[in-house]
């Protein structure tokens, strides 16, 4: 495992959060203390172990293609910040 | 015997001898709250006209009817507010049923007011609420635990019958061991997912918290089951979890894991827990020791899969279809990255950045890979252990409740206080807390809880064991002085 190089700005921005001047040191802090703590897990042999994403043995789960009744187009808006004319409203993104 | 002080059995039967009606058990518990729980703090809201509608046509016949419920704020119930104790979801209504509360429904149970968590249930105190800090009943200076302290406080305070939490690394089973109640995690894939707001997809499940063992499969009962809308939930028999209680411990094999006895642990909880695990020997139980040999990995692996995991989950609260957004944003990315900023708490941000980095390129093999392949050793661990024993009996938390505040400033040590429970989410196998006792500090009594730990699917066995336990002692009928 290599040593922990996190830069919290960098992930952060990765993140798309925003954190203050002292969050970012706080959390440099506190973090790479953590890191340093998960290191641990460099002592162990994993050389011949298959990683598992979860506990259950079973992959992909399939029903029919068949369209079934979801959310009523009122009550996805219901919470959306901005909308207009049923249509959920994004910040600009081209010019 | 007051109303709030039945448990959901008791309950149930003066609802169906017509002694009670369930309108009286939502009126008894909205009067408890209004009296206890400026102190406790463990509801976040309630809709007491609803829940009085919904008790006054419930049908007592069925299997849970007219039992009023409490549910963790993370779990989604139509029209009721869904904030997981966070701003971003501040003003947020869910506009659908999670598939546990359309079993609760079903089975005649009215969900009765949400209950305060860790902000998306990332922490082991509750203090990461947005809103407030619940206390622990048995020391209002104290925390319940974590992340579901409301749900657990609710029902140790006696102002909820019953309660659903989640727990990821231990979050109903370690509030519950701090609060003085039963709490069960059940196995991966047993409890639909669907309408629970995610934090770890490979480790959350749905779970009771109550007063007993016969409670805690009551509710089982009524919420597991496979449901389309969660593919992770399995197709495995329909049980009767409580089909099982009443069998004593006779030829049971309880393991007992040599890694859950560390120095550092309270002596208070091992005493009393060691005095529990020779109580289950003298009600018959075979006792074999047995070893956990990856056990001092766990929490390490936790904080690298449950972060990485958490990073992608809340990817989605982006202040577009829901939750909070940021105003007059000049772009996309100043949209996104203040509406994150402003909207999330720090506990909840710093995991974010961890998960983050750890998929992040360069490290993902070097954290995320290392991690899961350590968490196949882990699963091996369980299924050796298995082969020696039907169950295994350990502490739940190494700790007696804490004082608010004494961990905030240090995560990592608050991360150690899920040092016994993490490791079941890992493997996916089904464990419950069940009261063994008290500590005592400064002239206080404190809850000691006793974990068991079932093979996967295992839950009616698992029941059946504490509740021999359970029945063998009184420490389930103490109550807090509130």
């Amino acid at each position: 495992m290599s040593s922990p190089e996190l830069d919290v700005r960098y992930v952060a921005n990765l993140a798309r959060i925003d954190l203050s001047d002292a969050e970012i040191a706080q959390f440099q802090t506190q973090l790479g203390r953590v890191l340093e703590y998960v290191e641990q897990l460099s002592q162990v042999d994993v050389s011949h172990v298959e990683p598992t994403a979860h506990a259950n043995d079973i992959t992909n789960v399939f029903r029919a293609d068949e369209a079934k009744p979801g959310l009523e187009k009122k009550a996805a808006l219901a919470n959306a910040p901005r909308q207009a004319n049923g249509l959920v409203m994004v910040t600009k993104v081209v010019e | 015997m007051e109303i709030f002080d039945l448990s959901v059995a008791d309950l149930q039967a003066r609802l169906r001898a017509r002694e009670l009606s369930p309108v009286d058990a939502v009126n008894a518990l909205e009067e408890r709250i209004e009296a206890i729980d400026p102190q406790v703090q463990a509801y976040l809201s309630r809709d007491l006209a609803a829940a009085r509608e919904e008790a006054a046509r419930a049908d007592v016949t069925l299997p849970l009817g007219g039992v009023p419920i409490g549910i963790k704020d993370v779990i989604n119930v139509l029209g009721e507010p869904c904030t997981a104790a966070s701003k971003i979801l501040e003003s947020y209504r869910s506009p659908y049923d999670a598939t546990v509360i359309a079993r609760l429904r079903a089975a005649g149970a009215v969900p009765f007011g949400r209950l305060n968590l860790d902000e998306f249930a990332m922490g082991s105190s509750t203090e990461n609420s947005a809103y407030q800090a619940t206390r622990n009943p048995w020391d209002l200076s104290r925390i319940p635990g974590g992340s579901s302290g409301g749900s657990a406080a609710a029902v140790a305070a006696r102002e909820a019958f019953a309660t659903l939490g989640s727990d990821t690394g231990g979050s109903i089973r370690q509030p519950a061991a701090l609060c003085g109640c039963v709490g069960l995690k059940p196995t991966y894939g047993r409890v639909s997912r669907y309408g629970l707001i995610a934090f770890a997809s490979s480790l959350d499940q749905i779970g009771p918290f109550t007063r007993t063992t016969r409670d805690s499969g009551l509710l089982l009962n009524a919420i597991s089951g496979q449901d389309p809308h969660d593919s992770t939930s399995l197709d495995q028999p329909i049980e009767d979890y409580t089909a099982l209680l009443g069998r004593d411990l006779k030829g049971v094999r309880l393991g007992i894991p040599k890694e859950y006895f560390v120095d550092g642990m309270d002596p208070q909880v091992r005493a009393n827990v060691e005095a529990a695990i020779k109580q289950c020997e003298s009600l018959g139980a075979e006792l074999v020791e047995v070893s956990l040999p990856h056990t001092e990995f766990a929490v390490g692996v936790y904080y690298i899969i449950a972060t990485a995991e958490a990073s992608a989950n809340l990817a989605r609260f982006d202040g577009v279809r829901y939750g909070h957004r940021a105003d007059a944003p000049k772009d996309l990315l100043d949209h996104y990255k203040r509406t994150r900023e402003e909207g999330f708490g720090s506990e909840v941000k710093r995991r974010i950045i961890l998960g983050t980095y750890v998929l992040s390129s360069g490290y993902y093999d070097a954290f995320y890979l290392r991690a899961q392949k350590v968490r196949t050793l882990i699963r091996q661990d369980f299924t050796s252990a298995f082969e020696q024993c039907d169950a295994l009996v350990c502490p739940t938390s190494p700790d007696l409740a804490f004082k608010l505040g004494e961990r905030t400033d240090d995560p990592l040590r608050m991360y150690l206080a899920d040092i016994f429970t993490i490791a079941a989410n890992l493997a996916g196998i089904c464990g419950l807390s069940v009261p063994c006792g008290f500590g005592e500090v400064d002239g206080t009594k404190l809850p000691i809880g006793l974990q068991f730990l079932g093979k996967p699917f295992d839950e009616a066995r698992l029941l059946q064991i504490a509740h021999a336990y359970e029945q063998s002692t009184d420490w389930h009928k103490a109550n807090p002085a509130l």
